[in-house]
């Protein structure tokens, strides 16, 4: 088997990542934008993306890792094609956040931290969204959606297939 | 100094520190834990509250962190307001929350800073009743266990292994009360300094592995003050025994040498103690290969009777025994017929170094000093692997020119995140030449790999460019640029500092760095030489004679000798096999007293159990020139004793037959009277606190009448200690005795090792009373020419190779070798070359290769360096098979056939 064709990291990806280092005085002031490139292709950060990171950006896999386990929007494991990040803070709470987030749970079969077995959604549940005036919130992949009611659930999942 | 009050009570304390160190220093008790006087202040834990008024007249204050508040003359702060204490007992209450109800199961228990912490801050009864978060543990190799469920999140791990150690392969993962130290993937920790996590965590997340192997607590061990043998560096320790074995090495704090930190060879390397290849009793071989066991008497009466019909009786010395020792066996054998163990080729080169440390007139530092140096150039040495302490020490010296960012912008010295903020990883002057990439090279500004030969030259033309009137040497272009960069970065430091060592077997290398040392103080530079040197007593033995073992050859070759007497030396670790045969055909009868069976041993006809350092007592001098006295731990239950007090048996010298340590030194002093300040390494036999002597056990030692009972329900009399003030049980003086004495670290309610502060004058500094230790030698004026002896520049011969000897923490020295937890980390014996030279002979790795050294046939493993040069290969040193070899050695190199 070619080796080359298992690797996370392209050339184009590496290409990318040295360019974003060229802008700091060292190699590993790119390492959470290199991360969210990483996400960017593959969904999630695995092992190996972060042993070739680690290589490229002359740091340890401990310290990528570091990195990459503090930030709660960089996964270390695998998700759906859809990240739902619902936001459970004290607006959207208020605003009756539970009833959203219990019929996403119930429509999907799964729970928080969980991804539907066809690997299309997975539920997260995130801190703020930023948009309290408009609570409830969620964000799927990057799309922000808000005032959300049950009834319009079904029709925003529609649209990630 | 400044005037603060605490709690309304004036005291002065030092300027320049945090509040949290001057009240530890003046004698509060004030919990914290993130806060480390070799890491210092990063005010992480919250745990030091205390309240900071604003003056006088200020009756409410606000809360602060007292390890991130500078002293300031007048301050006014309270440790005991009932707001402070509260905090600090809430403080502590939550991050003990996820903490288990484990003390009674956890090492750490007993010796837990987390538990005195949690005393002291009056948090005395847990209320969090629910679930607590749990972690999987790791394995982290030989010597860590690990406990991830203890962690109260304090960080003092990767600040030291990270921070402080610049260890890569360890880190903290995950957020808010999910964090976790550990590795990226379970796994041995690769740094030398691991074992030190066993002290800098506050609890049990990491513990001595080879301790829990047959733990006791630390109120149940034996301990005593002693010296690390495992390098020449004599790193102060603390050795405990239980039930006759030696159950582990800490660290001894000692403020002039290692600090709070030792290396893994020296706290890990220990269990040849305990080792089945000790000899236990006497032994006698006669006829050859047939052994018996000897009473001590018989075996002192028949070794006594040999001497006195022996024509002539020759000693050969060790430099892993004690002065003492060696000294004993000089007064056997007389002077002229006293012998360092040692080739001619290691004896001239420490000869040169202690010539050098003599009569240069450039100060060689002391460990701790070393870390005050801003500039430096290491010419040879693979120092972590050879004096692996100094490499720590140097990486903090590695960090001062860039922490001089910090100071200009008036952050203070503890401000450790502040510092690290400023200064981002940059890297300071530190200029590494060797034979190849050694583990120091991160740490580098620049490094550069050359065969011995040509680092010489290359520290030649360094001296050069200092100063003109220093030989040059003409090199290669890249070595060119290199030597100038090297030069002009030692000439712009304040104080630059060289270090080199006799790891090479080189003489050129120890004069050319004695030539940049000079040259820098001539050009007005506080200027620092520190020579390595292989064991813990190479410079003591070399202080006592000129003599080496080819010498000692010589006389049983001519038939002037036929008795020889060896001291805890295995000479085929000295010289090559075949010479060693030879020799030992013709030595007529010969005695041999070790700790451990050797190759040697087996030409003996008679063989005496010697004590380790864990069963001896007695002095070495390390690398600078320090004398240091070790102590016995523990009293064996057999035959095994000090080699001087065997050696006592068969001199005739009435002053030193009967005589005790003091007897011995002084004795030993009178005859060398450079040796006179070992005297003063540890107080005498006579010492008394008042009318008591210093307990080697804690005064809650427990099963003292139970231990023997199942031999005899009468406890038996304890042993005494006529060499020392110790004494072998928990009676005796409690308190703090003299530093030299000091066989524990314990204070009311300090039970950890952090009870260290209370030793000290001020928390972080020289121990109560001085640190331990005497230099023997100090620079005095400079008496010294350059020296030109500037080596030919190396050519590679492609039929005799030149073979480099590579060293490695695990498995380079002799006896730490033997301890079971380290064997799993020495690597198997290689041969290493180029990429370049490997095609060259058509070497593919792993692939077997044919080396032939002085007669001998050796098929060594290939491994491919590609930081390697080319020219020349390297072969670990110290493996039994190449321990011999006196390097650097030549040999053919090939392919074996198929």
């Amino acid at each position: 088997m070619d080796t080359q064709t298992q690797r996370i990291l392209t050339d184009d990806m590496i290409a990318e990542i040295r360019d974003m280092y060229q802008h700091f005085p060292v190699k590993k002031a790119a390492c959470i934008e290199a991360l969210k490139l990483i996400q960017k292709h593959h969904r999630w950060v695995s092992d190996q993306a972060v042993q070739e990171l680690a290589e490229v950006l002359d740091m340890s896999p401990d310290e990528i890792d570091s990195v990459a386990t503090f930030y709660n929007l960089i996964f270390r494991k695998p998700v759906g094609r859809h990240v739902i990040l619902i936001c459970d803070s004290v607006s959207c709470w208020i605003m009756g956040y539970e009833k959203i987030a219990d019929y996403l749970k119930q429509k999907l079969g799964i729970q928080f931290g969980e991804t539907t077995p066809d690997g299309r959604f997975t539920l997260i549940p995130i801190c703020c969204l930023g948009t309290c005036d408009r609570a409830p919130a969620m964000f799927i992949d990057e799309d922000l959606h808000r005032d959300l009611t049950v009834e319009q659930i079904d029709a925003i999942l529609e649209r990630y297939p | 100094m400044a005037t603060i009050y605490i709690d309304n009570v004036p005291y002065e304390v030092k300027d320049g520190e945090n509040l949290l160190q001057a009240c530890l220093s003046v004698g509060k008790n004030l919990t914290y834990f993130c806060w480390h006087p070799a890491l210092h202040s990063v005010g992480a834990c919250r745990q030091c509250a205390v309240i900071r008024y604003r003056d006088e007249n200020d009756t409410r204050g606000r809360i602060v962190m007292a390890c991130m508040e500078p002293v300031a003359d007048q301050a006014r702060i309270s440790i005991d307001a009932p707001e402070a204490k509260k905090f600090r007992a809430q403080n502590i209450e939550s991050l003990m929350i996820n903490h288990p109800h484990d003390c009674p199961v956890c090492d750490e228990g007993g010796e837990c800073h987390l538990q005195d912490m949690t005393v002291m801050s009056g948090h005395n009864y847990r209320r969090y009743r629910f679930k607590k978060r749990t972690h999987l543990n790791q394995y982290l190799g030989p010597f860590l266990h690990h406990e991830m469920n203890r962690c109260i999140q304090c960080y003092r791990c990767v600040r030291f292994y990270n921070d402080y150690a610049e260890g890569k392969d360890f880190g903290v993962f995950a957020a808010h009360d999910d964090v976790y130290f550990g590795r990226y993937e379970p796994g041995v920790l690769e740094n030398e300094f691991s074992g030190n996590l066993v002290e800098v965590c506050p609890t049990g997340v990491f513990t001595d592995k080879t301790l829990r192997k047959r733990y006791t607590r630390k109120w149940d061990l034996t301990n005593a003050p002693s010296i690390c043998h495992q390098c020449g560096l004599g790193c102060n320790i603390i050795a405990s025994e239980r039930y006759g074995s030696l159950r582990r090495i800490l660290n001894r704090y000692n403020g002039d040498v290692n600090g709070y930190f030792i290396c893994d060879r020296g706290r890990f390397g220990y269990e040849y103690v305990n080792s089945q290849r000790r000899i236990q009793h006497a032994l006698k071989q006669e006829p050859a290969g047939q052994w018996q066991g000897l009473k001590k008497d018989t075996a002192i009466r028949e070794i006594r009777n040999r001497i006195r019909a022996a024509k002539r009786v020759i000693g050969i010395g060790s430099p892993r025994a004690s002065l003492e020792s060696n000294f004993l066996l000089r007064e056997l054998a007389g002077a002229e017929h006293f012998y360092a163990g040692v080739s001619e080729k290691e004896s001239r080169l420490i000869k040169e170094v202690l010539h050098i440390l003599r009569h240069s007139g450039v100060r060689t530092p002391s460990l701790k000093e070393t870390e005050t140096y801003d500039a430096i150039f290491v010419i040879g040495e693979d120092v972590t692997n050879t004096a692996p302490r100094l490499a720590l020490s140097l990486r903090q010296a590695a960090k001062n020119q860039p922490k001089e960012k910090a100071k200009a912008l008036k952050i203070a010295d503890w401000n450790d995140a502040a510092i690290r903020e400023v200064i981002q990883g940059q890297k300071g002057p530190l200029f590494i030449a060797a034979p190849y990439a050694t583990r120091l090279d991160d740490a580098a500004l620049a490094t550069h790999q050359a065969h011995p030969d040509e680092i010489a030259r290359l520290a030649f033309a360094v001296a050069h460019h200092v100063d003109a009137a220093a030989a040059d040497a003409e090199l290669p272009e890249k070595a060119k640029a290199f030597a100038r960069q090297v030069a002009d970065a030692l000439v712009a430091a304040k104080k630059p500092l060289i270090v080199a060592g006799t790891s090479l077997y080189s003489p050129s290398l120890i004069h050319a760095a004695a030539n940049v040392a000079m040259a820098l103080k001539k050009a007005g530079k506080e200027a620092g030489l520190t020579y390595t040197v292989p064991e813990v007593n190479s410079m003591g033995l070399m202080m006592m004679t000129d003599q080496y073992l080819e010498q000692a050859f010589e006389q049983v070759y001519s038939g002037q000798a036929d008795m020889v007497i060896v001291v805890e030396n295995d000479l085929y670790r000295r010289l090559p096999a075949d010479q060693v045969d030879e020799f030992f055909r013709k030595a007529g009868t010969v005695v041999v007293l070790d700790s451990i069976a050797h190759r040697t041993g087996e030409h003996a006809h008679f063989v005496l159990p010697a004590g380790t350092f864990a069963e001896s007592s007695g002095t070495v001098v390390n690398n600078e020139g320090r004398a240091q006295r070790f102590f016995q731990v523990y009293q064996p239950r057999n035959d095994i004793q000090s080699t001087w007090k065997w050696l006592q048996a068969f001199v005739e010298k009435e002053q030193l037959a009967a005589a005790n340590l003091d007897d011995v030194i002084q004795q030993l002093t009178m005859a060398y009277p450079e040796l006179e300040g070992v005297r003063e390494a540890a107080p005498g036999a006579q010492f008394r606190v008042g009318t008591q002597k210093i307990p080697r056990e804690p005064h809650r030692y427990s099963g003292r009448t139970a231990m023997l009972a199942h031999i005899n329900v009468s406890e038996p009399k304890p042993p005494e200690d006529p060499d020392s003030p110790l004494s072998f049980t928990m009676e005796g003086y409690v308190g703090t005795p003299p530093a030299p004495l000091t066989p524990f670290f314990w204070s009311p309610g300090w039970n950890s090792v952090q009870a260290v502060n209370r030793y000290q004058q001020e928390v972080g500094g020289m121990l109560r009373g001085g640190n331990p230790g005497r230099r023997l030698i100090e620079a005095n004026g400079s008496s010294l020419q350059y020296f030109t002896d500037i080596p030919a520049a190396f050519h590679p011969d492609n039929f005799h190779w030149n073979i480099v000897p590579a060293y490695h923490i695990f498995g380079s020295d002799e006896l730490s070798a033997l301890s079971e937890p380290l064997q799993e980390r020495i690597p198997a014996l290689y041969l290493a070359l180029s990429p370049a030279d490997a095609q060259a002979l058509q070497l593919q790795p792993g692939q077997q290769a044919e080396l032939n050294v002085s007669g001998q046939t050796l098929r060594l493993p290939v491994v491919i360096r590609p930081d390697l040069p080319g020219g020349y290969v390297l072969v670990p040193k110290g493996w039994e098979a190449t321990a011999g070899w006196l390097f650097p050695v030549q040999s053919s190199l090939k392919p074996m056939q198929v």
